[in-house]
Order: structure tokens, then sequence, then C-alpha cells
């Protein structure tokens, strides 16, 4: 390796080779990204399968409640807002990155973290209360699609809540060193890619629930 | 290839970090801000005040919304262009979408045929299924 960077620098006469000699040399980290745009494709994929399902079992009441009479759409529009506060918050975060600030950068990491909780919050809430209310997972295909569905992305936001606190700490140890570059954005990516996911489910379960 | 990789090496290791993916401007994040909140409003009011009398027209409306608004936080908020990692990200993409459209449509498609063909159930029947 050293003696072709030594070449390539001289510039010397020395025949161009235009096969790959060994094994050249890749930068850490450098196919990260790629690889984590192909780790959300999949999860897409999941996610994918979870709206069919939902699609095709959302009229199965087993004559248990419906769509209608358990949503409460003023408090889907709260976990809303929350969910898309935390997306641009952490947005903020990857600008405070760009700009170098581990300091701001962790604080809106904090902030993001603090709407994501809220989120969670609501939505385990709103669990509990169907559950009190007799409207569990077993009640009909109905009810187990929509549990599925909803757990399964609050389950990865809980799982993204508990990357953001690592990562806070990573920074915090070792400031914005390249390696914790990265996994702000992939974090970046995760979170975001969780807020498109959120978007059908607000629209599929809850609004057109709610319409039919 | 081989001579090209070597030259460019060492702004390479620079900028490690910064080819995968470009990560957008204070302005682009705003933009997909607004037209997000704008985006994810109007279809809430649509639904809570039953604004539209027509059921189909809101469930059309309300869709279309959240197709736009997907589109939005993938250009501004994941930076989703065709140039990002040199196309593969947008390839991966696409063959996802076409996957899901052809899953999702054929799932609704067919188990909507085999719902219509199934004998009619009463509310009381279906409570007495195992």
């Amino acid at each position: 390796m050293s003696t072709k960077v030594v070449n390539a620098q001289a510039g010397t006469g020395e025949a161009p080779v235009f096969y790959l000699r060994d094994e050249h040399e890749h930068p850490e980290g450098a196919s990260t990204m790629l690889g984590f745009w192909m780790y959300l494709m999949s999860d897409c994929l999941i996610f994918a399968m979870l709206f069919a399902t939902y699609a095709v079992l959302s009229g199965n009441y087993a004559a248990g409640p419906t769509p209608k009479d358990i949503f409460e759409l003023p408090l889907v529009a709260v976990n809303t807002t929350m969910l898309l506060l935390s997306s641009i918050t952490y947005g903020f975060a990857i600008l405070a990155m760009q700009k170098g600030s581990a300091k701001q950068t962790q604080i809106w990491m904090v902030v993001t973290a603090i709407f994501g909780l809220c989120f969670v919050g609501i939505e385990l809430s709103e669990f509990a209360h169907l559950i009190a209310d007799g409207a569990t997972p077993q009640r009909s295909a109905f009810l187990s699609s929509f549990f599925t569905l909803v757990a399964t992305h609050g389950l990865h936001v809980s799982f993204g809540l508990l990357w953001m606190v690592v990562l806070f700490f990573q920074v915090r140890k070792h400031g914005l060193i390249p390696a914790n570059r990265r996994r702000l954005i992939c974090l970046s990516m995760f979170w975001h890619f969780l807020d498109v996911i959120w978007i059908g489910v607000f629209t599929v379960v809850y609004l057109m629930g709610v319409l039919r | 290839m081989s001579t090209d990789t070597h030259a460019g090496h060492g702004h390479h290791d620079d900028h490690a970090h910064d080819d995968g993916a470009a990560h957008g401007t204070l302005r682009s994040y705003a933009t997909g801000f607004v037209l997000s909140v704008i985006l994810t409003a109007i279809p809430f009011w649509l639904v809570m005040s039953g604004a539209l009398p027509d059921k189909a027209v809101t469930i059309a409306v309300v869709l279309a919304m959240a197709a736009v608004q997907i589109v939005v936080h993938m250009i501004y908020f994941l930076h989703m262009s065709p140039k990002v990692e040199a196309g593969w990200s947008m390839l991966a993409l696409v063959f996802t979408v076409m996957v899901i459209v052809i899953a999702l449509s054929g799932s609704i498609w067919v188990m909507y045929h085999l719902n219509a063909n199934m004998m009619p159930m009463s509310a009381e029947q279906m409570r007495d299924m195992p």
C-alpha cells in the first residue's frame, strides 16, 4: 500500500494499472451509511407486511369495538406533533454537529429524547386505556393487527431512545469524533425513518379508521 | 479505477463522513418541518371536522396528503436524492417501494375477494366462534 501511495504522489512514469492488484483500502465507515440504509429498507418491508395485515383484518371486529369507538383523534394529533417536533429537533442536533459544537448537539439530543419519551408515554397510556376498556389484542383480529402494527413502531421508537441515550454519553466522553458523527447520522436516518412510518400509521390506522 | 482511488485517497479520508449523505441546512429542515405541519394539520382537520361531505373524497385527500408528506420527509429530513451513494440508496428505495406496492395491493386485492366470497356471519355467530 505505502509504495503505491508514494508512486501516486511522485507521479513517476510507472505504467498505470487498470485492475486491482490487491484489496484496496476502505476508509473506516465509508459503507456504513449505505449499509444502514439497506437495514432501513428491510425494516420498511416489515412495516409494509404489518400494514398489509392491518389493511386485510381492520374490518374484522368480531362484534367488538370499532375504530370509531376507541380512537381519540386529539390524542393522536398530540402524539403526531411530538414525533414531528422530535424530528426537527434532531435535525438541529445534526446541524450543531456540522458546526462542530458537541455541547449544542447534546442539548438538542436531550430535547429530542424528551419529545420521543412524550410520544412513547402517550402511546403507552393510550394502550393502557384500551386494555382497561376491554379492547385487548385478543379481542378481535382488528385489535390484534392494530396492536402489532402500532406497538412495533413504538418499540422502534423506544430502541431509538435507548440508542440516543447511549450516543449522548458517547459524545460526552469522546466528542464529535468521526465514529460518533457517523453514529449520529445513522440515528438521524433511523429517527426520520420512524417519522415516515408514523405518517402511514396515523393516516391508515387512525384517520381512515375513524372514517370507515 | 485503481489510479483514481489512489489519487483521491487523501481527500477521501478527510471527508469520509461527508460522502455518504448530504446533511441538509437549517433552511431545508425548516422547509420540511413547515410542509409537514401543513400536510399533517389538513388531514386531521378534514377528518375531525368532517368538512368534506363525501367520505370517499376525504379518504382520497388524506391518502394523497400522506403520500406527499412521505416524499417531503424523504427529501428534507432523509436527504434522499439520486446522487446519494452514487445512486445505490435510491435504487434500494425504488426496489423497496416496488416490493411494498406489490405486496400491499396484492394482499388487499386477494383478501378482499376472499372476504367477499365468504358466507355472511352474524354478530352472534361471531361471538360463539372458537
